[in-house]
Order: C-alpha cells, then sequence, then structure tokens
C-alpha cells in the first residue's frame, strides 16, 4: 500500500471532522475518539514494520516527482515518533473520558486532541519544510483552543501569554522559510541537503541555521526562550497539560534534529559549539527549577526542560551514539512524563491543592497509585532496567568518546536533580500522615483514572526492559541522520 | 422584513441590499468558477459570499438572516471539511498517492462539453469551510453581550 505514511494524518483528521458535527453527544464522542486512535496506533505499528522491511517509505502528495511535490517521508525516526505519540494520545483521551466533566467534552475537546496529533504526526511525517510549517501551525491552533478551554481567568491571561510567543515564533519561522527559500531555491528538505553544500557563501547557511535554532528553540524550551513554558503549561487542565508536556517541545526537539542532522551538518563547529551551550544552559535551568518548587505541576514542567536540554545535548554531539542514545531517551521521554502528569494531575485532584505541603498519606488510601507513581518517579531518573537508563547512557558515552568530560558529568548531576526533585513528591505526598480526609471531586474515578496511567508506565517499563529488541529500530532510524545520502536517496528517485 | 428598532427607518438600505446582495453573490460564485484560468478560487469566493452575508445582517439583523437562510454554519465549515478530505482521499482507491486529482471530458446538458476536474470539488470544500468559520465568528461575536 503505497499511502500507508498518510494514514496516521488523515486517520484522526477523519476522525476529528465526524466529532464535528455532534458536539453534544458526549459518549458518540468519547468512543470514535478512542476507536480513531486504537486504528491509527495499529496502522503506525504496521508503518514501522513496514519501514523495517521495506526502508524508507516516501509519497510524493499528487503524484508529481519529488523536489517539486510535497514528499511525505516515513524513514525509521518518523514511524517511531508517530507511533509513541499516537500511543500517548490514545491513554491521555482515554484518562480525559473520566476526567472532565459532561459539559468541558461537549465544547469540541477531542476534536482539538483529535487535531493536535494530526498537526503532531504531519510535523514527524513530513519532508518539505514550508508543510512543517504549516503541521506546526495545525497543532498550535489546536492547543491554542486546548489551553483557553474552560475560560478561567488565569487560563486567559496565561493564553495570551503563550499565543503571543507562539505567534512571534511562527512569524520568525516564516521568515527563516523565506531566508532559505532565497538563498537555496528549493523547499523540499532532500533538494535543500543536496543544494546547501553547493552554496557558495556558507555563512549565510550558518545564519539561516541559528535563525531556525532559534524558531525551534522557542518552541521546544531551550534556555533562554523558555520563559513562556512553566506559566503556560501550568494552567491547562490535566489532560491536556499531558499532551503539551509530552509531545509539543518535543516536535521542536524534533525539528532541530532532522534540521540540524540534514541541513546545516557541513562539519560547522560553530553550530555544535552554540547547540551545546544552549543545551547545558536549559539542563541548569531546569535544574534549579526542579529543586526549587513545591507545586508538583512545576517540578515536572521543570523536568521537561531537563529532558529536552540532555536530548539536545545528544543531539549536538551528532555521532552515532549520542543520536541513538538521544533517540532513546526522546521516546522514553514522550512517554514518562505523559504518565508523571497524569498522576501529578491525579494528586492534586484528590487534595485539592498544587502545593506539597498540602499533601500526605496517598499512598494508605491509593497503595497502587502510588506504586505506579514510584516506578515512574525512578524510571525518569534513569535507574538501570528502566527505561530513562540506556538513552542518557549512550549520551554520556557518546559525549566521553568526543573527549568532553563536563557535558556527561552535567547530565549525570541532572539525573541526581531529578531523582531528588520527584522523590520529593514521592516521600510528601504519598507517605506520612493524612493531612485531611481527601474528598475531592475526582476521588471516586482514581479507581478508573489509574488504569490508563498504569498502562502507560508499565508501556515504558516494556520499553526499558525491551531495550535490546528496539535497539535494530533505533539504529535504523539512526542511519538516514548520520548519513543524509540514505534520506536524499529515498526521496529524490532518479 | 420587520426590524425590532422601529425608530431607525432604512428603507433605502434595506432595499439596495437586496439587490446588491445578489450582484455580490454572482460575484463570488464567478470568482469561485474562475480560479483554475485566473485570478480567483475557494477562499476569495467564499470570502465574498460570506461579504454578502454580513450586508445583509447589517441591514436586517441575525434572526431575519437566520430566517432566510437557515444554515448552521459550524457543520457548514465540517461538510466543507468532509467534501475536501473525500476528494483527496478518492486517489488512494485508485493506487495513487493522496492529493492526486483526475479530470475527464464530459457532455452536460445546455452547457456542451465541458472539462471537470476533481480540484472543483476540493475548492468547493475550501469555500464551504471559508464562509462557515466567517460567519461562525461574526455570529458569535455579534451574539455574546
Amino acid at each position: 500500500m503505497i499511502n500507508l505514511p498518510i494514514f496516521p494524518i488523515v486517520i484522526p483528521a477523519l476522525a476529528a471532522i465526524f466529532l464535528l458535527f455532534a458536539p453534544k453527544q458526549v459518549r458518540l464522542q468519547r468512543g470514535v475518539a478512542l476507536g480513531a486512535l486504537l486504528v491509527t496506533f495499529i496502522v503506525t505499528v504496521l508503518l514501522i514494520f513496514t519501514v523495517s522491511q521495506d526502508g524508507i517509505m516516501t509519497v510524493d502528495l499528487g503524484n508529481w516527482p519529488a523536489p517539486f511535490s510535497i514528499t511525505l517521508v516515513s524513514d525509521m525516526l518518523s514511524a517511531l515518533l508517530v507511533a509513541t505519540s499516537t500511543l500517548l494520545v490514545f491513554f491521555i483521551v482515554w484518562f480525559a473520558t473520566h476526567y472532565f466533566s459532561d459539559a468541558y467534552e461537549s465544547n469540541y475537546v477531542y476534536v482539538a486532541m483529535l487535531f493536535l496529533l494530526v498537526g503532531v504526526n504531519g510535523a514527524f511525517t513530513t519532508g518539505d519544510i514550508f508543510n512543517l510549517f504549516v503541521f506546526f501551525e495545525v497543532f498550535l491552533i489546536s492547543s491554542y483552543v486546548l489551553i483557553v478551554l474552560g475560560g478561567k481567568g488565569v487560563q486567559l491571561r496565561e493564553s495570551i501569554k503563550y499565543l503571543l510567543v507562539n505567534i512571534i515564533a511562527s512569524a520568525l519561522f516564516v521568515m527563516a522559510v523565506a531566508l532559505i527559500y532565497g538563498t537555496v531555491g528549493t523547499l523540499s528538505l532532500a533538494d535543500l541537503a543536496q543544494k546547501i553544500p553547493l552554496v557558495e557563501n556558507q555563512s549565510v547557511i550558518t545564519v539561516i541555521g541559528v535563525f531556525f535554532v532559534i524558531v525551534f528553540g522557542l518552541k521546544g524550551a531551550l534556555v533562554p526562550l523558555h520563559y513562556w513554558l512553566p506559566g503556560s503549561y501550568v494552567v491547562a487542565p490535566t489532560p491536556i497539560l499531558a499532551m503539551f508536556g509530552a509531545l509539543l517541545t518535543k516536535v521542536g526537539v524534533y525539528s532541530i534534529l532532522r534540521t540540524y542532522t540534514l541541513l546545516f551538518d557541513g562539519g560547522s563547529a560553530f553550530m555544535q559549539n552554540f547547540l551545546i551551550i544552549l543545551a547545558v544552559l536549559t539542563i541548569v535551568i531546569g535544574m534549579i527549577g526542579a529543586i526549587a518548587y513545591n507545586d508538583v505541576k512545576l517540578i515536572i514542567i521543570y523536568n521537561i526542560m531537563i529532558a529536552v536540554g540532555v536530548i539536545l545535548y545528544g543531539i549536538a554531539l551528532n555521532t552515532q551514539t549520542s543520536l541513538e542514545g538521544a533517540l532513546y531517551y526522546l521516546i522514553h521521554d514522550m512517554l514518562i512524563k505523559a504518565a508523571l502528569f497524569m498522576l501529578v494531575g491525579m494528586m492534586i485532584g484528590i487534595t485539592k491543592s498544587g502545593q506539597l505541603r498540602d499533601m500526605g498519606g496517598l499512598i494508605t488510601r491509593f497503595p497502587l497509585f502510588g506504586w505506579t507513581f514510584f516506578i515512574a518517579a525512578l524510571s525518569l531518573a534513569g535507574i538501570p532496567p528502566l527505561s530513562g537508563f540506556f538513552g542518557k547512557l549512550l549520551i554520556v558515552q557518546g559525549g566521553v568518546e568526543e573527549g568532553s568530560l563536563f557535558g556527561p558529568l552535567l547530565i549525570l548531576l541532572s539525573s541526581l536533580f531529578v531523582l531528588f526533585s520527584v522523590i520529593k513528591i514521592f516521600l510528601y505526598g504519598f507517605w506520612g500522615e493524612e493531612k485531611r480526609v481527601y474528598d475531592g471531586p475526582l476521588v471516586p474515578y482514581v479507581n478508573r483514572l489509574i488504569v490508563p496511567t498504569f498502562l502507560l508506565v508499565a508501556v515504558a517499563v516494556a520499553y526499558g526492559f525491551g531495550a535490546e529488541a528496539m535497539h535494530p529500530f533505533i539504529t535504523q532510524a539512526i542511519e538516514p541522520l548520520v548519513q543524509p545520502e540514505i534520506y536524499i536517496d529515498a526521496v529524490i528517485k532518479e | 422584513m420587520n426590524r425590532k428598532n422601529d425608530q431607525v427607518n432604512d428603507v433605502i438600505l434595506q432595499t439596495a441590499a437586496v439587490i446588491i446582495f445578489f450582484i455580490i453573490i454572482v460575484f463570488s460564485i464567478n470568482l469561485f468558477f474562475a480560479g483554475h484560468y485566473s485570478p480567483g478560487g475557494g477562499f476569495i469566493g467564499g470570502l465574498m459570499t460570506a461579504a454578502a452575508l454580513v450586508l445583509l445582517l447589517l441591514a436586517f439583523d441575525s434572526k431575519t438572516l437566520a430566517n432566510v437562510l437557515p444554515f448552521d454554519y459550524r457543520k457548514m465549515t465540517a461538510l466543507g471539511l468532509v467534501i475536501a478530505m473525500l476528494t483527496s482521499l478518492h486517489s488512494i482507491f485508485w493506487d495513487r498517492p493522496f492529493l492526486t486529482h483526475a479530470y475527464d471530458k464530459f457532455d452536460l446538458p445546455l452547457l456542451g462539453e465541458q472539462t471537470l476536474h476533481t480540484a472543483i470539488a476540493f475548492d468547493l470544500g475550501v469555500y464551504l469551510v471559508v464562509i462557515g468559520v466567517t460567519m461562525t465568528i461574526i455570529q458569535t461575536i455579534g451574539e455574546s453581550e
């Protein structure tokens, strides 16, 4: 089936369009959204196996030959990320069906969630830089809807900030695309990769490269472009926050990975140093934020920044080992961040407070909940058999192989800070005395909410234990990043 | 055509609006069909149709407009998306890439032999989405106090 790469984009889009017709029928909304996501996930698994058998799949939309059409490219990297994000959204929507009230659900919330997945899957799959911009806008506009839905005062305030930052970032993105089109004269990623080495004035390319890092850094919350992230994310309802935290910043990271390895490689030491400095700063600021706060949501939000910095450090080194580590860590982090946001959202739902000092003793009443959190926390920190270990190990190894010690040591230190910040939540929230009788509106649903959360943590644990089985897929995903010729040859057929 | 606020007598505006409405609608349909060979297309056609509806909204009120043209503009947006999506999807049943369009010559009654292209169906989807979104925005803002 030559059209296989489009289905992870088209199926959620069709379901979302169908749901536009019946906003008030909540049961139908839930059923169709979950069904469509399950079908999409099955298709993505099929896609992974097809790509592992036959190599990179491309679809030239409209049947026009490659550099002239928009090409959708499913290499193993994009297939793995599309499968991960679809699985995540499936669990998050499952969680949301129990978490949201009926009135909230009848305001197109599932439509917006499905369109967000359309944008994310499209951004992971596209092989055209302007189409990447369009898919960015698809998921950003959905995220604007999701962040403001509910209409509380804080949501309105923070959504204005979020909107402003992202509109500026999008305008910069268009300017960067205009610059690269003016310099090279093409928009297809593969064609750009072919023609950029032929440009005489390579310093212009470096400037455009920095421009793109700023654009994607604004989306992916790199220091010093991160200032919008904590405030905007903390006001979103839990399932929405889980989607944002797991998917949105990671699309920025993926875009840096793709453009840096494909377009701006050229052995430029400047770009590498620039990215390493940004990564180190992001890790440091994330570490400070993660231990500074006693608000459970903010602790996890600053952990996003640490993870983004660690992944970016792996990308910046640009060796086989470090890229493998970055990809391992990227998938692990998407899974575990979504699970952690769901877990802390449940803590807030039960105790009706985000502050650690108002919590305590949750484990006596909700043992499964508590131990799920414990496993997720250890997994986030990278305790050996769990999923966060292999990624960080490979990134550290890649750093040492490059002869750098400061970066690897900082990453190991950051693991300690991560462990400290999440264990702090565990100790204060789950152990000790119950502060008062917990009777939040969510308490009757905890037994149902824990099921998707537990399954998501189980997937993350299986990902850690099955690292050996994942290895061939990861290696295949790295190939076109280390050798861009593989990507170019797959897209532009002579 | 009764207006709640009887103080204002804008018979000239209302009479002119009714005549101009049809001229704008015809112009917008002309723009819509011109798209393939000359400037125009679904986006500007849809915007122009919405402008004609806004003119009616200005001359009369939203209830009158809802009585004369009983459309649910949110469903119209969804219908436009369905049309655009199905037009893009039909090619995959012929084992061609997504978004591949097709055309053929047809002998139509009255019009004679004409070439029909599936791009027009995609444009029709765009046209409906643009009308639906514009009118939803204007009606939502107009009706909230």
